[in-house]
């Protein structure tokens, strides 16, 4: 049976998101090492004095650059391909989908052009009082409003074809992508909210002052959930795509993956107070029953991860594997799309770990904002998710383009490169932190480093460095494929890991949609309504801003 | 109605159990730390308006330092700033081995971080919000503060030291 087509004009819009995601990992991947050098003592940014104003300029870049541009405009990518393939049929109307791009293009345009003329140098999180241009506020909006027409147009894309199909359960790729895309729309009301009524007015002199502790409430109602929409995409592709790439898997669990994504949809947004256990204007009993429902959102993990590895067993034994692990050897390796996925949820595993840790209210005391953190989200957007990522990327960028994957074997050595570097990179920032090294420093510069540190700090630049060479390596195979001239015979086969059980036999209150956003919505009014009413009601708008970079 | 009833492997069904036990066993020690072994984090303290706390003779943190409030028990009012340098007002503060000293900590501009090496003080400092946690400290010692939150540029160059002498 030959599969689904798209036509040329959906691969190009699929491709144009993939294209600016690249174009921003690039430019912000650069930066990661010299942050990474700066911790080993290798401070390069005395050099470059003329483009670059400070180490937080870079990092600025590298956060804005990797965390929010190269993964928002991958996932849109990757969600519409999913939509669209996993429903087989066009977009319902394409150019709304259209509109949401280029204003998001829009968007990353204008936020650039003050962080690389440092009137932006406010890190990732932009906490207030630090006061950015106004462009700045503004690009970033034009970004999340891009993302959310994007998603308007996903849905009725849905509805048409539910329309169409009445009774048919909706193509798992295509389910995970609307629940993921609906996340999204709900979570990102916070940071809208933080930036609508605060930070743009604010930059724009229309009002004096901030609350900065209602801002950073705001921030992270959409701050957690984020890491979710990060990951939700590339559970999609481990859950209904690796497996079958790893040997003819099939998905061990079709309904239980689709409860995964629904507890996700309502659990991930109201626990965002647990990366404020330790803000002064928050009432310590919603900070911990925020905490009791991040263990909560660790059981769909726990789901995710049971039926991940069964479903790689299934492809592991359907190679002849034997034994209770020699199975994994059996797997794909040499696949480079397969490669980068399985390191990727290897590190994954240490990444949940760690996050446990840090979503626990009394060991948080010891790790809070220490290098530690940053040392576990490298773990996790930056090798779970942005491995997974590249990938994909390794088949999607082939299938799209119609060009011949270049150099399979230079792709392998970069998922071990990354895998390699990130394990020496990750664990020295773990150590570093758990040491008392706080993060957002340039520790190498500091002047209260103790010399134990010295060694993890070695580390951090020598793990900086592998991930550097993997990243060149990575952005070779991408150029070399988009060059290519040789092309591939037939389209690419999407890989799809067909569910062992059928859907059909599924329950349909798996394909309802209505139960799960009034349950999301309700939990988010019970356990966040009470603080912001709280924070709202009080609000004093009295912090005047500041340009202290 | 649906006939249609979810397909569980017994392998999974276990699994599940496994893992809610787990997450119930972690959330069980949590709730212990957080309020059976004192575990303290902020709360909700006081506001304060940013623009004059430092400057206003009725403020506290017009005058930061210590305050022996009894013998052995302390107040430190600390004020973080990162106008015109990144620095803690005062920068220095010394007590005796076995003090209890209640820190108040407030930022005169953006926000910083408070944290004290080998402790569990570890705490945002907001402008318009007062940070309090107390602390007592056993042993003698050089025990430093360190700005964990970024301030600008000068960040890296922002502590003070608790000095504990025997």
């Amino acid at each position: 049976m030959k599969q689904y087509q798209l036509s040329v004009g959906e691969k190009k819009f699929v491709g144009s998101h993939l294209l600016v995601a690249m174009v921003a990992l690039a430019i912000g991947t650069l930066f990661g090492p010299l942050q990474a050098f700066e911790h080993a003592g290798w401070d390069f940014y005395p050099y470059l004095k003329p483009l670059l104003k400070s180490y937080y300029q870079g990092l600025t870049i590298h956060g804005v650059l990797n965390a929010l541009v190269w993964t928002t405009f991958f996932i849109m990518g990757f969600l519409t391909f999913n939509v669209i393939f996993g429903l087989k049929r066009p977009l319902k109307n394409p150019t709304l989908n259209k509109v949401g791009f280029w204003v998001m293009v829009v968007g990353v345009v204008v936020t650039a052009i003050p962080i690389l003329t440092n009137e932006a140098t406010v890190l990732f999180t932009f906490y207030p009082p630090l006061k950015a241009s106004w462009m700045f506020y503004a690009g970033l909006t034009l970004v999340v409003v891009g993302s959310w027409v994007e998603g308007w147009g996903l849905f009725m894309t849905y509805s048409a074809w539910r329309k169409e199909n009445a009774t048919e359960r909706t193509p798992f790729i295509a389910f995970g992508s609307l629940v993921t895309a609906l996340l999204w729309q709900i979570c990102t009301l916070g940071v809208a909210v933080e930036i609508l009524t605060m930070l743009l007015p604010w930059s724009l002199g229309l009002i004096d002052g901030v609350d900065p502790q209602l801002a950073r409430t705001y921030f992270w109602f959409t701050g957690h959930p984020l890491v979710y929409f990060w990951l939700l995409p590339a559970y999609i592709s481990w859950y209904a795509m690796l497996p079958k790439q790893a040997g003819e898997g099939k998905m061990f669990s079709d309904s239980l993956a689709r409860l995964s994504f629904w507890i996700f949809l309502v659990l991930s947004t109201p626990l965002g107070l647990h990366h404020q256990y330790v803000d002064p204007g928050v009432p310590p009993v919603w900070k911990f029953i925020h905490s009791m429902l991040t263990f909560g959102v660790f059981f769909p993990s726990l789901m995710t991860a049971f039926t991940v590895i069964a479903s790689l067993e299934h492809a592991g034994r359907k190679q002849g594997g034997k034994g209770t692990f020699a199975w994994i050897g059996k797997l794909n390796w040499s696949d480079p799309s397969v490669a980068t996925q399985l390191l990727a949820g290897i590190l994954f595993f240490f990444g949940g770990i760690g996050g446990l840790a840090n979503a626990s209210y009394n060991v948080n005391l010891v790790l809070h904002n220490t290098a530690f953190i940053p040392g576990h989200f490298h773990l996790t957007v930056a090798t779970a998710v942005t491995l997974s990522f590249m990938g994909i990327s390794y088949w999607l960028v082939p299938y799209l383009t119609g060009k011949k994957l270049w150099g399979r074997k230079v792709a392998v050595a970069q998922a071990w490169t990354w895998f390699i570097g990130m394990i020496i990179f990750s664990n020295a920032m773990h150590v570093l932190g758990l040491l008392g090294a706080p993060r957002r420093v340039p520790l190498g510069l500091a002047p209260y480093v103790p010399a134990e540190w010295n060694s993890r700090l070695f580390q951090v630049g020598v793990g900086g460095a592998i991930l550097f060479v993997s990243a060149i390596l990575y952005f070779i195979v991408m150029v070399k494929t988009a060059l290519n001239k040789e092309t591939v015979a037939e389209e690419v086969e999407v890989p799809i890991a067909q569910p062992m059980q059928d859907p059909a036999l599924g329950p349909v209150w798996l394909d309802r949609w209505a139960p799960w956003i009034y349950g999301a919505l309700a939990l988010i009014v019970l356990v966040y309504g009470p603080v912001l009413f709280d924070l709202i009601k009080n609000i004093a708008l009295t912090s005047p801003g500041f340009r202290v970079w | 109605m649906s006939a249609q009833k979810m397909h569980i492997d017994i392998y999974e069904r276990n699994w599940m159990i496994f893992s809610a036990i787990m997450i119930v066993g972690f959330a069980i020690t949590v709730s212990v730390a957080a309020f059976g072994m004192g575990i303290q984090v902020p709360a909700p303290e006081q506001r304060v308006d940013p623009k004059t706390v430092a400057t206003d003779p009725n403020s506290p943190w017009s005058n930061p330092g210590l305050r022996e409030i009894a013998p052995g028990k302390y107040d430190a009012y600390i004020l973080a700033r990162a106008v015109p340098s990144w620095e803690y007002l005062p920068k220095e503060l010394t007590v005796p081995a076995g003090s209890k000293v209640t820190f108040y900590v407030t930022s005169s501009d953006v926000q910083h971080g408070f944290k004290i090496q080998d402790t569990n003080a570890n705490f945002m400092v907001l402008p318009g919000q007062v940070s309090k946690l107390t602390i007592t400290f056993k042993n003698p010692g050089t025990y430093n503060f360190i700005c964990t939150e970024f301030c600008g540029v000068g960040h890296g160059v922002m502590y003070g030291a608790i000095i504990v002498t025997p």
